[in-house]
């Protein structure tokens, strides 16, 4: 089930389209109704007027803020608009500059295309059979080509064959599979044979969840890379900032290169020849990566590790590239990954990966980018009103237990920075304290048992002070910034500021 | 992408299920009409490209047609079975697979036609845009954008015409390729 702050609406389960699929396309132009064309095959058409009026930038600029005003621009303003400094009438040559009071030729009026009066020539309307029966013309164009095919015998023939064909070419993907039917279809090819070069099991659930959010942009395409998204995390109050699709998508990347990096998989600008020969099986892989991004356009080595400032590096560094590079770089990163750690040998996972202010192995960190590859697939799919589901529990548990391990040291953390409020007291390492029992329900859940006073100290039943009952897919959400920890709906006995702690702790784990 | 998956590695066909799911259930589902006979074909289809991945041949075209092909064959053969389960009329089952192959013809069209077409009839189609933003974002006159998209569905038209890929031939496929 799905917590308050995941949306649980219709769209649930089924994919975008997958209702649809079977329905002819009827062409309703544009102009007609003047929302472009709304089908029920997107989901997403309501966002898609107002992504798309910012996102083409060379269709009509000064209505680009304006939702869906180049879908429903009249005609005659979309030519003027899209040639300010050329009117048609200028290609007429012999003109004057008193043109506008001489009768213009006709092939300027058709460019002209005056909203009432369609007055086209056989071979124009011809010509337009293909963008009618694609719904791609005006609703003028449209209705004067329908008029033209109640006399032209020829003419409809085609128009209709042409229709025919659009049909065809609905068939383009499913857009939305079940994402446990990638976990059966792997599993049942495996039955049949076994793989030589396995995926370590860690490294599954983030091969998934970057394959899912691929899924995600090649349905969008390229019309939304500028689209806005709000990004939500918890820095001792709830922060929201807005970012564009792009840009996420590159913080992404630029976070998952710190994996890169630690595998040895750095481009020019580090010492290759120095890394320690513990990391052999890594390293002969690492050669083979290296030559796909070794022409990566930043300076890796010049980066910050820190996520956030990273981050803000790819950004100044790549703010030029086209979201389709942004998405085939990230995406190239995210299968060597994968790749590189099935060949590294199982000594690899516990390389410690370097984020600046701390450290994971490898195995947790490849989880942690899974858990933010999931988060942020989600805040995109938000921005433009797609249904996007949790991962599959098994995955979904991995992270919920990878937040619950981190959260003694974000709890000791928050001690340090004389965040915590709840009277500690001084338990050496080993030795038993104060616990909090974590009951995570639903897909991926199960029982934590939390040492309070300090990360080290040893947690068992028997110490429990407080017990938290909370979903897996929220206790994700507040563990990602998502929900605030007071807001958290969660079932609480016993000490409530041990719970506070916690809840908050949780919250604190969430980065950018 | 063939040498790694004969190599067996797991990522290889992770890879491989991520590139061509979406496209091997579509056209499934578009045989079958049914989900969960679209999975069962996407298991087979893809545990068959796993165990025998010497079976494409480079030779005979890109990967993406051979796997359309393959699932193609798998789907009629599945819905064959059906026909022999008494499941559907035989006559239910033929118009089926001729659609469905009409369907394929048009898959492979599409594929296959010049790329400028194919680019046309995708910003006109999958992004929703009509002819003059088309034009402006190929960078072409309106009158050139007008003509792809006419010429695009012309050609896709051209899958509706019976005598494309004989069925036999399909089927006979299909019978070699399942266990």
């Amino acid at each position: 089930m799905s917590g308050p702050v995941h949306r649980d609406g219709d769209g649930d389960g089924k994919g975008p389209g997958g209702g649809g699929d079977g329905l002819p396309r009827v062409p309703q132009q544009r102009g007609q109704g003047g929302q472009g064309r709304q089908d029920d095959r997107h989901p997403v058409d309501g966002a898609a007027g107002r992504g798309r009026g910012g996102e083409l930038p060379p269709v009509s600029p000064p209505a680009s803020d304006a939702p869906s005003a180049s879908a429903a621009a009249a005609p005659a303003e979309d030519v003027s608009a899209s040639e300010p400094s050329a009117p048609p009438a200028e290609s007429e040559a012999p003109l004057s500059p008193e043109a506008h009071e001489v009768p213009v030729s006709s092939e300027a009026l058709e460019a002209y295309d005056p909203p009432r009066a369609p007055d086209f020539d056989h071979l124009t309307l011809k010509s337009l059979l293909g963008a009618w029966a694609l719904a791609a013309c005006s609703g003028d164009e449209a209705l004067a080509v329908e008029l033209h095919l109640t006399d032209c015998a020829a003419c409809a023939d085609e128009a209709l064959r042409l229709r025919d064909a659009v049909r065809l070419l609905h068939q383009e993907e499913s857009l939305d599979l079940d994402p446990l039917l990638r976990a059966r279809v792997l599993e049942g090819c495996l039955g049949r044979r076994p793989a030589r070069i396995p995926m370590p099991e860690w490294a599954g659930p983030y091969g998934a969840e970057a394959a899912r959010l691929d899924a995600l942009l090649r349905d969008l395409g390229d019309g939304y890379w500028r689209a806005p998204v709000a990004l939500r995390w918890f820095d001792g109050a709830p922060v929201t900032r807005q970012f564009t699709v792009g840009q996420v998508l590159t913080h992404l990347a630029a976070v998952d290169g710190l994996l890169i990096r630690a595998l040895g998989l750095a481009a020019p600008g580090d010492e290759d020849d120095g890394r320690p020969p513990e990391r052999h099986g890594a390293a002969q892989l690492a050669a083979v990566a290296r030559d796909r991004f070794g022409h990566s356009p930043r300076p890796e080595g010049e980066l910050p590790l820190e996520p956030w400032e990273r981050t803000e590096a790819h950004w100044a560094a790549q703010r030029h590239l086209p979201g389709a590079t942004l998405r085939s770089l990230w995406r190239e990163q995210t299968m060597t990954l994968v790749r590189t750690v099935s060949f590294a040998g199982p000594g690899a996972s516990a390389l410690p990966v370097d984020y600046g202010d701390f450290a994971l192995p490898l195995r947790d960190a490849f989880l942690d980018r899974a858990f933010e590859c999931w988060i942020h697939a989600g805040d995109i799919a938000d921005a433009v009103d797609y249904p996007y589901d949790p991962p599959p529990p098994r995955a979904l548990g991995a992270m919920v237990d990878l937040a619950a391990r981190m959260l003694p040291g974000a709890l000791a953390e928050r001690r340090r920075a004389g965040l915590a409020h709840s009277p500690t007291r001084l338990v050496s390492a080993g030795r038993p304290g104060r616990c909090l029992r974590l009951e995570i329900e639903g897909d991926g859940g199960g029982n934590w048992y939390l040492p309070l006073d300090s990360p080290g100290a040893t947690a068992s039943p028997d110490s429990m002070v407080a017990h938290v009952a909370m979903d897996s897919v929220e206790f994700c959400h507040l563990a990602a910034g998502h929900v605030e920890p007071e807001r958290a709906a969660a079932g609480q006995l016993g000490d409530r500021t041990a719970i506070r702690e916690v809840l908050y702790a949780a919250a604190s784990l969430s980065r950018l | 992408m063939q040498q790694r998956l004969a190599r067996g590695e797991e990522a290889a066909l992770a890879e491989l299920y991520d590139r061509y799911a979406s496209l091997v259930h579509s056209l499934a589902h578009r045989v079958m009409d049914d989900d969960e006979a679209a999975d069962l074909i996407t298991r087979e289809v893809f545990g068959y490209i796993w165990e025998n991945p010497d079976a494409y041949d480079p030779q005979n075209g890109p990967m993406r047609s051979w796997i359309a092909a393959l699932t193609q064959r798998h789907a009629v053969y599945q819905l064959r079975q059906y026909e022999n389960r008494g499941r559907s009329t035989p006559a239910e089952v033929e118009a089926r697979v001729r659609e469905a192959n009409t369907a394929a013809r048009a898959d492979f069209i599409v594929t296959s036609m010049p790329t400028p077409l194919r680019a046309a009839l995708e910003l006109a189609y999958r992004e929703r845009l009509d002819y003059r933003e088309a034009a402006a974002g190929l960078g072409v006159s309106e009158d050139e954008a007008r003509r792809r998209l006419r010429l695009g569905l012309q050609l896709l038209s051209t899958a509706m015409e019976p005598g494309g890929r004989p069925d036999a031939s399909l089927d006979q496929h299909a019978r070699r390729g399942l266990r």
